[in-house]
């Protein structure tokens, strides 16, 4: 099972707490691979929100094709971090070149776009680096979004702050999703990693979907650019959140009646029945079955986790509103670890049918019920 | 028979017939119960006579002779009254002095059911063991990466969905804007398939409604029953329990005046409206409910005469095109319920399939597609139309559903497959199967007959002379002196007992599977098979 653990903070923060407190939960996993989501930069991003940043790993060759790709669709490099490791690698960690994150300036025909179209080229791009590292083998490319770092690697999560010195002030940031990963179900494969990530929507998932291939059918036939890859069973989740949150414009409170529905007889006490079964009856096709936990974090900075029905992983929330950290994670080794004064009495484990949210001024953790009335939908 | 009679080409011998009647002497007691029952006269009272040659030791005494008459049964080997092996002798005998036997290798009769130029017409099924859907095995099981669940103690929700299930957009959309949205029932995946009063008999048509009843109001089962092409009953009608019915239309469209005319009394919609193009024992041939069974009533219901013969056309008589003949229909009958009630068509799985199902997608008020495959039974077809005509349906449905998912409405038409399911008994595996290759549904006739009234016909050509209105269970016969044998309370329970095993074995099969709060549609990698090509054509995993 994969050891999941996620910050969020009023100020950028260093990885390392993260990675940290994976560590701290290392009996759960088997160390053989990290995923990281960074989001709410800090350092040098910080003043370039508006620019989308593109994240993966490149070798020489990757790096050449990639600027001149780039370059001819009109990008312009505004800021680059470009992050070749110096020592060896740890045992089992191949050598792949330089790590980078770079920020552009799109090009000037953009500037009319509309916000929906921007994102779609924006996606398209990756998609296309995507494939074309697929074919070379000289580049991987995780995301590339404003605000938005994606870090991938196989090998024990320490290990690898070490090696990539994550540490490093430049990758400093608000929201860190982070992910130790046990590869049971599928071969290695670094878009096969924990967190997913579309247009601002970043997921990572504990677990087993037994629901996966009808669900990814359904996503598939959307008609959404970037419903693809499906490496990991865990993938669908995060364009589920996207689907719920983006394209029908729900509310993250209705992301769990999609993935978990009520049953009929919770749902005739609920006010808004009527709109829950339709939701229940039109999103069919993405219900899950569990066992999962998910944490995730949305465009505007707003971090949930939520449970599946029955089976349930574990998963507890809590923080420090004072310092105006919270912290989401699979265990309570992992949170003491990282927030260790926090007022433990406010912990919450969230079930089967809560959903737990702190929003970006991190200030408290909002519990909603499945059985409470929904805010209004868009 | 005398060596000097004269022997035509049918003339047969006991030997040609399939089904070979052992009697035994020592135990008979000529109570003559088995000559009564036969549904086809194929035995008879026999006097035989018998010589005996006695011949004493000695050269001076002459042998003798002595001649001695007995009492049997006789089995007639006139082709018309050809042993069915439905076995009522036997069942009947209060010594178990009779029984008919199958000989696989006697096959001469084979050549000569078609006395007078008429091809054979019978009931029932394609008479063939054959069955892909008992060789697919459920394969995922959850284990140790993922809890399993427990058939008996979970949750479990095994409703589906009949109806026009809007995308997540245009719900949301419909839901903002008050706007009409199709019709939906929240129903129970085995829905018991069109069979037509008519086919069936008063008794056993009354069984089965009070069963589905009992599922309904008891024990909170939402099943469903189709009505076949013969129209339904008045007070059904006008009953509350109209909304646990399916209502059938087909191209003859027998029943549909009185139905129409009840309308405005109707107190309940019915649950949906199935517009038969096709079935899967006799594509291309419409419904034929023989003269022999349409008696007072049957005419009364179906409002036509007594005692003819009632074919429907292979196709319906509006028919110009296929957008005339679906939408049309659809639509029509979708405002006589004032849209409130779903419509869908019900085709034979044919290689046409995939084309009548784009039309309904594109068509916003189609509720669904429901397939059946050749392994569908009937009340009356040609044995040819029977054993040779059709499209098995795992591959037929499992197409329509990936082209679904390539439409991305999958989740929109709900497909209801149908032939073949529980042919060897094995109703859950073989629904569940269907449902995880992309089924919303399935319907089921035969087994329902075998189960829930003990029709003893089978893949081996046994009785099947549902056509002909003798069935000796009583169960497709309109002939009260044989159908008083059918006691509708007992169908009832039976159909009851059935429907609890089924579920309890679904769940069986889910549990595993780590499935229980939305049925497992197109969940195609639980499956396997050990056929490689059929693993590819099915596009499920091969095991061996
Ligand atoms: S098996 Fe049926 S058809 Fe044959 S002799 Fe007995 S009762 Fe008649
Ligand atoms: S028992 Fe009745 S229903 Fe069954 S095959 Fe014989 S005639 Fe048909």
């Amino acid at each position: 099972m994969c050891r999941l653990f996620a910050l969020t903070s009023r100020d950028p923060v260093s990885p390392m707490r993260a990675i940290d407190a994976l560590n701290v939960m290392k009996e759960g996993h088997d160390g053989s691979g990290v995923g990281l989501y960074l989001g709410g930069l800090g350092g040098p991003f910080e003043d370039l929100k508006d620019h989308p940043i593109l994240s993966g790993i490149f070798t020489e060759a990757g790096l050449r094709r990639l600027d001149e790709y780039m370059a001819g669709q009109g990008f312009e490099i505004r800021h680059a971090v470009r992050f070749a490791p110096r020592s060896d690698p740890p045992a089992g960690t191949p050598r792949r070149g330089t790590y980078a994150a770079i920020a552009y300036e799109c090009p000037a025909a953009w500037d009319e776009l509309a916000d929906d179209e921007r994102g779609r080229r924006l996606v398209r791009t990756r998609l296309a680096l995507r494939a074309e590292g697929e074919q070379t083998g000289d580049m991987m490319v995780f995301s590339f979004w404003p605000d938005t770092i994606m870090i991938k690697e196989v090998g024990d999560p320490l290990e690898m702050g070490a090696y990539l010195e994550l540490g490093r002030e430049e990758l400093h940031a608000r929201r860190i999703l982070a992910q130790g990963r046990q590869n049971t179900n599928y071969a290695i494969n670094l878009y096969a990693c924990h967190p997913f990530f579309i247009e601002g929507v970043a997921t990572m998932t504990n677990g087993e979907n037994t629901a996966f291939v009808p669900i990814r059918e359904y996503l598939m036939s959307r008609g959404v650019e970037g419903y693809s890859g499906y490496q990991s069973d865990s993938e669908v989740f995060t364009h589920i959140a996207h689907f719920s949150t983006r394209r029908l414009g729900l509310d993250i409170r209705a992301y769990k009646h999609v993935i978990t529905p009520l049953s009929d007889d919770e749902m005739r006490q609920h006010p808004d029945r009527e709109f829950l079964q339709s939701l229940k009856r039109s999103c069919r096709k993405l219900i899950i079955d569990g066992p999962n936990c998910v944490i995730g974090c949305l465009p505007d900075g707003t971090m949930f986790m939520v449970q599946d029905r029955k089976k349930l992983r574990p998963g507890v929330v809590g923080g420090d509103p004072a310092s105006g950290v919270f912290a989401f994670s699979s265990e309570i080794c992992g949170l003491n670890a990282a927030i260790p004064d926090r007022d433990k009495s406010k912990d919450f484990q969230p079930m089967h049918l809560d959903t737990a949210i702190v929003g970006p001024d991190c200030r408290e953790v909002v519990q909603c019920s499945q059985n409470d009335p929904l805010p209004l939908q868009r | 028979m005398l060596t000097e009679r004269p022997v035509t080409p049918a003339t047969l011998g006991v030997k040609d017939l399939p089904w070979q009647i052992k009697w035994d002497i020592a135990t008979c007691t000529n109570c003559g119960r088995c000559t009564a029952v036969c549904p086809v006269s194929a035995i008879e009272f026999g006097v035989f006579r018998k010589r005996e040659i006695i011949a004493p030791m000695g050269l001076q005494a002459r042998p003798s002779n002595t001649f001695s008459v007995y009492h049997g049964i006789r089995q007639r080997t006139d082709p018309a009254y050809a042993c069915i092996g439905c076995a009522m002798c036997n069942m009947v005998c209060p010594n178990n002095a009779i029984e008919p036997v199958r000989q696989y290798d006697s096959t001469t009769l084979e050549f000569h059911n078609n006395r007078g130029g008429q091809p054979r017409t019978r009931g029932g099924r394609r008479n063939s063991g054959e069955s892909l859907l008992d060789q697919i095995k459920f394969i995922r099981i959850s284990m140790l990466t993922d809890p399993a669940l427990d058939a008996g103690r979970h949750e479990f929700d095994m409703r589906t969905l009949l109806g026009r299930v809007l995308s997540p957009e245009d719900e949301l959309r419909c839901q903002r804007e008050n706007g009409w949205k199709p019709p939906v029932r929240e129903i129970y995946p085995l829905v018991i398939g069109g069979m037509s009063f008519g086919a069936l008999s008063p008794n056993m048509w009354e069984g089965l409604q009070m069963g589905v009843a009992y599922l309904n109001e008891e024990l909170g089962m939402p099943v469903r029953m189709c009505t076949g092409e013969g129209g339904c009953p008045p007070r059904l009608l006008r009953s509350r329990f109209l909304k646990y019915v399916i209502l059938q239309i087909a191209s003859g469209y027998f029943g549909w005046d009185e139905i129409i005319h009840a309308i405005p009394e109707m107190k309940e919609d019915p649950c949906a409206i199935e517009i038969k193009y096709g079935q899967g024992a006799k594509p291309g041939d419409g419904g034929l409910l023989m003269w022999y069974k349409v008696n007072k009533l049957i005419a009364a219901i179906r409002g036509v005469p007594v005692g003819v013969s009632l074919p429907s056309p292979p196709t319906h008589q509006t028919q110009y095109s296929i957008e005339e003949s679906v939408a049309k229909m659809i639509q029509s009958m979708s405002m006589a319920w004032g849209f409130r009630v779903p419509v869908y068509p019900k085709i034979s799985a044919s290689s046409t399939s995939l084309a009548v199902l784009n039309n309904l997608v594109r068509n916003p008020y189609a509720a669904g597609l429901a397939i059946d495959g050749e392994d569908g039974g009937t009340g009356a077809a040609y044995n040819v139309s029977m054993n040779h005509m059709g499209h098995p349906i795992a591959s037929n449905l499992r197409d329509c559903y990936k082209a679904l998912c390539v439409a991305g409405a999958q989740n929109e038409i709900p497909l209801i497959a149908g032939g073949g399911i529980g042919k060897h008994g094995n109703l859950a595996a073989n629904a569940a199967a269907l449902i995880m290759l992309g089924a919303s549904m399935v319907q089921i006739g035969k087994y329902v007959m075998q189960a829930g009234a003990g029709c003893v016909g089978s893949e081996k050509d046994r009785c099947n002379v549902c056509n002909i209105g003798v069935c000796p269970k009583g169960i497709t016969s309109q002939d009260p002196r044989i159908y008083r044998r059918l006691d509708p309370e007992q169908v009832a329970e039976r159909v009851v007992d059935f429907y609890l095993a089924f579920d309890t074995e679904l769940r069986k099969v889910f549990a595993p599977l780590g499935r229980s709060t939305s049925l497992p549609i197109g969940m195609s990698d639980g499956l396997g098979i050990g056929d490689r090509d059929v693993a590819e054509r099915l596009d499920i995993k091969y095991v061996i």
